[in-house]
């Protein structure tokens, strides 16, 4: 069964308006289990889109999606995933392994149950020390460590991540990847992550979605065969600078595309 | 925190100084019989109307009235306590139906559109007004052999300013929960009462604490003018006007219940303050300035 299955999924805003935007058309994509896909492409491409119709924090409105088989309302409903955005978005009135227990708290977990599993992910994300921290005592890296923590406490089977790592520098950034790739290898998670940077998408994933603008839609998936245990040596590979080249030219085209629209958010970092 | 207190305190006793001594001042330099310079009136300076600050010091340690009896500092403490208790139930109804009001506006768009102009209504009518109103309840309501007492009208009514300030601090603290957050509990599929408890009254604490600080404030005024427009002797708005009465032989004695009022107004502050720095103590410095 796949984890995802997104089918003849399109999303109109404000339809009937002046403001119409198409933002995704015809989109078909399913995701097996234990993969890693990145979605890359420039501003407006419509990614956070598809990543909150997979959350369903927005509905289609056409086509559907399925998430470990069932309606992706379902599976909100069931928590089958975890997420985390951008910003950290750590309650600020809650310590550490409060804001990780709050997905258990919603279920229902007994106190003792939440503890030692906010303290399994603390280990998990290498902060065993700052279960009593509040968050505004935590560096941006680390607090994203925490959300990640947080999106990962109910044991999901797939992880929703929109530009989890975007503002962070780029050597915490890294080390963060490093991270990412661990735990998902320790915990056979799937993920679909949505990003900026070509190296980071390449790094992380097995596979890489490309998507261009205007109306969003995919245009090529990249399979990405560096191994699953990769390092930072990785980043050293030629193979790692080929598949870089090849997802650089993949976006190259859709600017082609979109008449010289912009290359917008995509970077080479 | 601490140190921010004592400086906070240090800075208040200095104001009452400036404050004693500007008084002083004027004593000093403006005409005994009143007057005007350039053309604005100046007030009369003299003891009687302008008693010496040591004055009104010293009469609290005086009888209350004549001679023997309690001093009068133990008489304005009596009266503020009274007066105290009234403004806290005030506090508390107050609290009831403005938090009770924010939340039936957060979870209903309609209501908030509805709602918010009779709120805001409801506190255009002068307090002076609606006190007669209630007060004639207290003749007329019986619940089960129980009578509505006078004093808790003065309650209602000291309740219905401070309800004003924690219905429109609250709802918009209410709002004030970020979009990522209410996302993020949109994610975990929690209910709407769920998401009030764990985010939306959290986030609300910041916005609420001003609005409790004002409130009471509001309680203690509305107390006091109620107490004097209803006729509730025992607090301190029956003191203001029976100490005011006696001010043609006793000039420094209404401001002993003055100082009464103000003593009470910086307790209920202070309580909300303290309530503050409960609830704001793991919180990021900024916010809880």
């Amino acid at each position: 069964m796949n984890a995802v299955v997104v089918n003849r999924v399109s999303k109109v805003f404000n339809p009937g308006t002046p403001n119409q935007v198409d933002a995704l058309v015809d989109i078909e994509l399913s995701i097996e289990p234990g993969d890693f896909v990145s979605l890359i492409g420039p501003s407006g491409c419509g990614k956070s889109t598809l990543l909150r119709l997979i959350a369903n924090l927005i509905e289609p409105s056409q086509g559907d999606v399925l998430v470990n088989g069932k309606s992706a309302a379902q599976a909100r409903i069931d928590q089958d995933y975890g997420m985390a955005f951008q910003q950290a978005g750590l309650f600020d009135w809650r310590s550490v392994e409060k804001n990780i227990e709050l997905p258990l708290e919603l279920k229902g977990w007994d106190k003792a149950k939440r503890r030692a599993r906010a303290q399994e992910m603390l280990e998990l994300v290498k902060l065993p020390d700052f279960a009593r921290h509040m968050p505004w005592q935590l560096s941006g890296g680390m607090q994203q460590r925490v959300a990640i923590a947080r999106a990962l406490a109910a044991h999901p089977q797939l992880l929703l991540m929109d530009e989890p790592f975007g503002a962070l520098d780029e050597m915490t950034r890294e080390h963060m990847q490093a991270e990412l790739l661990n735990i998902c290898n320790q915990t056979g998670t799937t993920v679909v992550f949505v990003t900026h940077s070509i190296p980071e998408a390449v790094y992380l994933s097995t596979r890489v979605v490309v998507m261009s603008p205007r109306p969003g839609r995919i245009t090529e998936i990249i399979d990405v065969d560096l191994g699953r245990d990769r390092t930072e040596d990785t980043r050293e590979r030629d193979a790692f600078y080929g598949k870089i080249t090849e997802v650089r030219e993949a976006l190259r085209s859709v600017e082609a595309v979109s008449h010289g629209a912009g290359f917008g958010g995509v970077d080479d970092r | 925190m601490l140190r921010r207190a004592l400086r906070r305190s240090l800075l208040f006793v200095v104001a009452l100084f400036v404050v004693g001594c500007g008084w002083e001042l004027y004593k000093a330099v403006g005409p005994e019989q009143g007057g005007s310079l350039l053309g604005i009136p100046l007030p009369k300076s003299n003891n009687l109307a302008m008693p010496h600050t040591w004055d009104m010091v010293t009469r609290l340690f005086e009888p209350e009235r004549g001679a023997g009896g309690r001093d009068l500092w133990v008489g304005v403490a009596d009266y503020g306590w009274y007066t105290f208790r009234l403004a806290l139930l005030g506090m508390v109804l107050g609290t009831i139906f403005g938090l009770f009001a924010a939340v039936l506006m957060a979870r209903l768009r309609v209501l908030e559109r509805g709602l918010l102009p009779w709120i805001v209504m409801s506190q255009t009518v002068p307090l002076i007004a609606l006190a007669p109103q209630l007060d004639g309840w207290s003749g007329r309501i019986d619940i089960a052999g129980w009578e509505w007492p006078r004093w808790l009208s003065v309650s209602v009514l000291a309740g219905f300013l401070a309800f004003f300030p924690i219905a429109v601090g609250t709802l918009r603290g209410l709002q004030s929960a970020s979009a990522a957050s209410t996302e993020l509990m949109h994610s975990y599929a929690a209910s709407w009462w769920k998401t009030l408890v764990k985010l939306r009254f959290p986030a609300a604490i910041p916005s609420m604490v001003p609005a409790f600080k004002q409130a009471a404030t509001l309680a203690v005024v509305g107390v006091i003018v109620s107490e004097i427009s209803i006729g509730v002797t025992g607090g301190i708005g029956r003191a203001v006007i029976s100490f005011s009465q006696a001010a043609t032989g006793d000039p420094a004695k209404p401001y002993a219940a003055v100082f009464g009022a103000a003593a009470l107004g910086l307790a209920m502050y202070g309580l909300v303050v303290l309530f503050d720095a409960l609830v704001m103590r793991h919180r990021p410095q900024e916010a809880a300035g």
